[in-house]
């Protein structure tokens, strides 16, 4: 088969419709999921909130520091929780992400992790570990008090293996109390 | 070369895992679990069905000084497109396999086969050699995938065979995954020498 020769002109044009062509083909693809990805975002973060929060009637969405919060009211309109997003960026892989739901007093009513970049098989776990009914179960716990695991005098009981990653999760959930407090002080 | 050599060699013969030995960092990054090395393999073998015929349709109006950065473009154009959809309609198994979607671009694989084949050869076989060299990847990965998904966590395609979630942790950690990886390499090329 004969090639096309490699002059300056030949090398250039080719280059450029093979560049043209790609990005037409990738932006008409991108225009085409760009409403479905968004979609898919948005009920991740739906889903989320809703395994946090006890059953709920209406929500709304506010925004405290930059972070974004969902306050869930029942029927009569009284305030029943909030979902707080927030993170611990000393995970043993670093950035750790949680959802953390609370009930009006500010009781850990449930939380999904969000992210993470922990060991599967060890610091992965938290995202059972510490749900209601496991070993190191947080649910019902009011974070007035700073959680904290054993180790450190708290009554956390910490992923056998991974020190670091719960006291990163603990971290997260009290960063997410801070943002409810500011929330509820504001309401 | 026939189109049944092509095939067998994307299967078996010359299969990219057992005997190229290319693609490695993917292999064991991704073979945690059987379907998350299987969908890995899936991702890949579309994206050198899709690079292999364009090349090979391309393959005599692209100048040889400038085949490589042309090869590349053409396959990261394919690699994004499968990452849009994939985050659009499968977001569950985005999430999963995460920058390694991104990174088929730079799996030998696929650069290998287009220069190796695709560049030199008609649409159809290339077409058949994008495929096979695919489908190839991905029964390898799916092996290693399932071997490591039983003896880390007891379970198959998700399905838990042993109650509860024991199993030899090494096996989904990095050692575990060369360890399979190896033997299973050496039990694949012990069998296929003899048939």
């Amino acid at each position: 088969m004969k090639k096309a020769q490699s002059t300056l002109i030949n090398m250039l044009l080719s280059l450029t419709v093979i560049a043209v062509v790609a990005a037409g083909a990738l932006a008409l693809v991108s225009a085409v999921t760009a409403e479905p990805i968004a979609q898919a975002q948005k009920a991740k973060k739906e889903a989320a909130v809703k395994a946090v929060l006890p059953a709920f009637d209406r929500i709304e969405e506010v925004s405290v520091d930059g972070v974004a919060c969902t306050k869930a009211y029942n029927a009569e309109g009284t305030l029943i929780g909030m979902a707080v997003e927030a993170a611990s960026e000393k995970g043993f892989g670093g950035h750790l992400g949680v959802m953390v739901g609370f009930d009006a007093e500010g009781c850990v009513t449930g939380y999904q992790v969000l992210e993470t970049a922990e060991t599967p098989g060890l610091g992965a776990k938290a995202g059972e570990w510490f749900q209601q009914g496991n070993k190191g179960d947080i649910i019902g716990k009011n974070p007035a008090t700073p959680l904290s695991v054993k180790k450190d005098g708290g009554d956390v009981d910490a992923i056998s293996g991974s020190t670091i990653t719960s006291r990163a999760f603990c971290e997260a959930i009290n960063n997410a109390y801070q943002i409810f407090g500011k929330l509820n002080a504001e309401s | 070369m026939k189109a049944t050599d092509i095939i067998k060699n994307g299967l078996i013969k010359e299969n990219p895992t057992w005997v190229l030995v290319l693609g490695m960092c993917p292999t064991l990054a991704t073979t945690t679990s059987a379907i998350n090395g299987m969908c890995m393999g899936l991702a890949t073998a579309f994206v050198l069905l899709m690079s292999n015929t364009v090349i090979s349709l391309l393959k005599s109006v692209i100048p040889d000084k400038v085949r490589i950065p042309a090869f590349i473009v053409v396959i990261a154009t394919f690699v994004t497109i499968v990452q849009m959809v994939m985050q659009a309609y499968l977001p569950d198994l985005y999430e999963t396999l995460g920058l390694f979607i991104p990174l088929i671009v730079v799996n030998c694989i696929v650069l290998g086969r287009a220069e190796a084949f695709a560049s030199k050869n008609n649409v159809w076989h290339s077409m058949l050699d994008g495929l096979f060299m695919g489908l190839g990847f991905t029964w390898a990965l799916t092996l290693v995938g399932l071997v490591r998904e039983l003896l880390g966590g007891g379970a198959v395609f998700g399905q838990s065979l042993i109650g509860g979630n024991d199993g030899m942790l090494l096996f989904i950690l990095a050692p575990g995954g060369f360890l399979v990886l190896g033997y299973l390499m050496a039990l694949v090329n012990r069998i296929r020498k003899k048939s």
